[in-house]
């Protein structure tokens, strides 16, 4: 039992709107859910739509298939009509948009006129969402309670979109009451209505990042609207940043003064960063950069998603260096796995990219509540008797980590840090022997560093005869795509990759020998982690699920990829 | 505490001999000096070229970064810790040239730091190419038929984006360059000096003698008068000012973000279960 909600519309027309609204009211309801959005690069016009699913297990992608179709204009109905289910409902504005005669499926609900009435046309969307709770068989309470917190410093404003709601809930019930039944809200317990970036926004900002330097680009602008709006309660600090070169330079500067820092931004953004990128190298300068992936090359598809950068986070920047790649998996992930990027940067002195993408970054899932005592905050700057003296910024080590203090701490110590290959004081030089070993040094912090990266997740059967890997934000569909293999008596399972590079490989090695057939599924055109493992490990799949229209995978389109192979 | 110019000066340098950057290093020790700043509350920002060396030469934290890129980080030192004392040291073709982008918005954003560049009119680490300052006419090795774009003028720039310390300063008149250095160090917001210097080994054109003929000290009345700073700021040629031109504050970048009001950020004690709250709005 399952409800698949579209609402489509032009860009400004306010889709975001119904669905914040009615994605928040359902989770408090008690509903599982997802919300996702697919629309164009730009401000107005076009078409945009979202979906949402509400499902008895907590969804973890959206499909096909469509119950209820909110169409806020016809080009809406017109292309999606299609998908809309037998016994589906087409909620539309009569006055503004005329279904065939032979469409007995529609909901008239003439949200701007019953907006007007209520105050203002604004609200046609508030008209909308009644007509959606009186459909799904839920009262306005919750939507009600909502209304007055969001609209708490504006006198009036909650009143007349209540009167709205009521508005749009009477009149849809004259065509449609309870025509679609809920699965039962299966969930003790308050959860979070929350999407990729706030996730990341939330974690960064709980794990004690203190700047973010940034250039907006879609779609990791949601980042930065996050922490910029806790700038003013919290001690952080966003700076625009006049370009990437900046954005990733200034947080160089205060990460070697001593804050942890972060820098976001996609693909075209990252390519302006990776000088930057290779002077953290150098300077063993603790950063942490996530990159939310969109369609390229170039400006590409702004909007859209795609898994195109895996092999340019592993390579940006030139000469060689240590890093680490981590890649955002679900929402319940990230939180935790931001924060270990966080704690390797400062660990090993190093950059690590955190890789999201669009698919992530706008997606809204009922969560769990994050446990906040699991993230650490431990920067691993030396305090007083933990380093050496005279302090050398670049100390040989065994494990190639310098002891690191910041500037200003201690009198009579100062931190040199120099692009230039430099000896341990951090001077320039060019003398062969200092190079190597310098070279040496910053090279041996790999090993230890490879020893942090966490296992793919194992899903599914243990032993599995199928086995589809994946990584990134394509945790949800593979899974879901599992489950529909083996109810279908397949034994599958899925081998999900968030730590990437390093490339962790143990159970990789251990199961891609002995199951039947294996895939690798990416939102790429080319199989981007494929490659990284048959260069690491020398394994190669069977077949390669490949998709780079721009679209997230639907679980169906995996399932019959592998049922096509088999 | 006894604070001494030779305290600040370490190493020996890679300049040529008769290099302009001599005088600038031993103006801004004795500058230090003078202001008897501790070498580990200063920290020395710069990118590439041969003045971007200074990190390496003066007992200081430092932070070499990359060409044209020393701005963006000394904003972020300023963030991280706005008790330090930031300057930032590098020539014209790494602060007009590559660096140009940050040098327009770190003038609008306003942060507390000095600005020295060491203008030699002249590409000197990639042995003698034209720099944005460079006058029209010059040959050079890629500039065959000589400069043809007008040279860019720093100080009028600085003056138009609403910069509050706009000095300019000669290497041969180390006494002044010290005195606007301090000046410059102790003013609060972007202060900047453009140094002239001469390049001994590839630019014939500026050299000590044609600077010694050109430069004097104008009297100026009033150091809030931008359009007399202006005027003086494009004298160029036959006569050219030195001097301070312009001194008239205005609110820092740091006074403006609300998390840099009381101790630096990097004092202020951290843990995640403090903030646990911040899940609330999404429920």
């Amino acid at each position: 039992m399952e409800v698949n909600i579209l609402v489509g519309g032009a860009a400004g027309q306010g889709m975001e709107t119904i669905m914040n609204l009615l994605g928040k009211a359902l989770v408090r309801e008690g509903c599982s859910l997802i919300y996702n959005k697919d629309y164009m690069s730009r401000v107005r016009g076009g078409h945009n739509f979202s979906r949402l699913r509400i499902a008895a297990d907590s969804p973890w992608s959206t499909v096909g298939s469509i119950d209820i179709l909110v169409a806020l204009n016809e080009e809406t109905y017109t292309l999606h009509r299609e998908n809309l289910v037998p016994s589906g409902r087409v909620i539309y504005d009569p006055q503004h948009i005329t279904l065939p005669e032979d469409e007995d499926r529609g909901v008239p609900v003439e949200m701007q006129k019953l907006a007007e009435e209520a105050g203002g046309k604004v609200m046609a969307n508030t008209v909308a969402v009644g007509a959606l709770l009186v459909l799904m068989d839920l009262k306005t309470g919750t939507v009600e309670a909502l209304l007055h917190d969001t609209f708490a410093s504006k006198e009036g404003v909650a009143e007349k979109n209540i009167a709205a709601l009521k508005a749009g809930y009477n009149t849809a019930a004259q065509s449609c009451s309870a025509c679609f039944s809920l699965p039962p809200g299966q969930k003790d317990g308050k959860r979070l209505f929350i999407d990729g970036n706030q996730v990341l926004g939330m974690s960064a900002l709980a794990s004690g990042c203190r700047f973010l330097s940034a250039y907006p680009m879609t779609p990791s602008t949601g980042v930065m609207n996050y922490l910029a709006g806790k700038s003013k309660d919290y001690p952080v600090v966003v700076e625009q940043a006049e370009d990437e070169i900046a954005a990733i330079n200034m947080a160089l500067g205060a990460s070697y003064t001593g804050a942890r820092v972060l820098t976001c931004t996609s693909g075209g953004g990252f390519s302006l960063m990776t000088e930057g990128l290779s002077l953290a190298g150098m300077t063993e300068t603790p950063l942490v950069v996530i990159v939310a992936m969109r369609p390229g090359p170039a400006t590409g598809l702004p909007t859209r998603t795609e898994q195109g950068d895996l092999g340019y986070a592993i390579h940006a920047g030139h000469g060689e260096f240590p890093r680490a790649v981590l890649s955002a998996t679900s929402h319940e992930d990230a939180f935790y796995r931001l924060n270990k990027a966080f704690e390797l940067a400062d660990r090993y002195q190093v950059p690590v990219v955190f890789l999201s993408d669009q698919n992530f970054a706008d997606t809204h899932r009922s969560i769990e509540p994050f446990d906040f005592g699991r993230l650490s905050y431990n920067q691993a700057i030396a305090a007083e008797g933990q380093y050496e003296k005279p302090y050398k910024r670049y100390r040989i080590t065994e494990n190639g980590i310098s002891p690191r203090i910041i500037p200003g701490r201690f009198s009579g110590e100062t931190v040199l840090v120099d692009s230039d290959e430099h000896d341990e004081k951090g001077n320039i030089i060019e003398d062969a022997a200092t190079r190597k070993s310098m070279t040496d040094k910053r090279m041996r912090k790999l090993t230890a560093l490879a020893g942090e990266m966490d296992e793919p997740d194992l899903y599914g059967d243990p032993h599995p005869e199928i086995l589809l890997v994946g990584w990134g934000s394509n945790y949800g569909v593979i899974r879901e795509a599992v489950d529909v293999l083996s109810a279908g008596g397949r034994k599958a399972a899925m081998l999900h990759f968030s730590d990437i590079f390093p490339l962790p490989q143990q159970r990789l090695k251990d199961l891609l020998n002995e199951v039947r057939k294996s895939y690798c599924v990416e939102n790429n055109a080319t199989g981007q982690l494929a490659s990284l493992i048959r260069q690491e490990t020398g394994l190669s799949f069977d077949n390669l699920i490949l998709k780079y229209d721009g679209r997230p995978f639907l679980p169906r389109e995996i399932v019959e990829e592998v049922e096509n192979e088999l | 505490m006894n604070c001494k110019a030779e305290d600040y000066l370490l190493q020996e340098t890679a300049w040529c001999p008769g290099c302009g950057n001599f005088a600038i290093r031993e103006a801004l020790a004795e500058a230090l000096a003078e202001l008897c700043l501790p070498s580990h509350e200063i920290v020395i920002f710069s990118g590439i070229g041969q003045a971007a060396k200074i990190p390496h030469y003066i007992n200081a934290n430092g932070f070499n970064g990359l060409h044209g890129r020393a701005l963006p980080p000394a904003l972020g030192s300023r963030v991280a810790n706005k008790n330090l004392n930031v300057i930032v040291e590098s020539g014209d073709g790494d602060s007009y040239g590559e660096g140009g982008n940050h040098f327009i918005h770190n003038i609008r954003r306003n942060p507390d730091l000095a600005h020295f560049i060491h203008n030699n009119q002249i590409y000197g680490l990639t042995k003698g190419q034209a720099s944005p300052t460079s006058d029209p006419g010059m040959v050079t090795g890629v500039q065959v038929g000589g400069v043809t774009a007008p040279a860019l003028n720093p100080l009028s720039m600085a003056l138009v984006l609403g910069a509050g310390f706009v000095a300019r300063c000669f290497s041969g008149e180390k006494e002044h360059l010290k005195e606007t250095m301090k000046k410059a160090i102790n003013f609060s917001g972007y202060a900047l000096i453009d140094i002239l210097q001469p390049c001994v080994s590839f630019n014939k054109i500026n050299t000590y003698g044609w600077y010694k003929k050109r430069v004097y000290f104008p009297e100026i009345e009033d150091l809030q008068d931008r359009a007399k700073a202006l005027e003086l700021s494009e004298q160029w040629g036959e006569r050219i000012p030195l001097g301070l031109f312009y001194n008239n504050p205005r609110p820092t970048f740091e006074s403006t973000a609300a998390a840099l009001e009381d101790e630096p950020l990097v004092f202020k004690p951290f843990d995640p279960r403090q903030v646990s709250g911040l899940q609330n709005e999404f429920f």
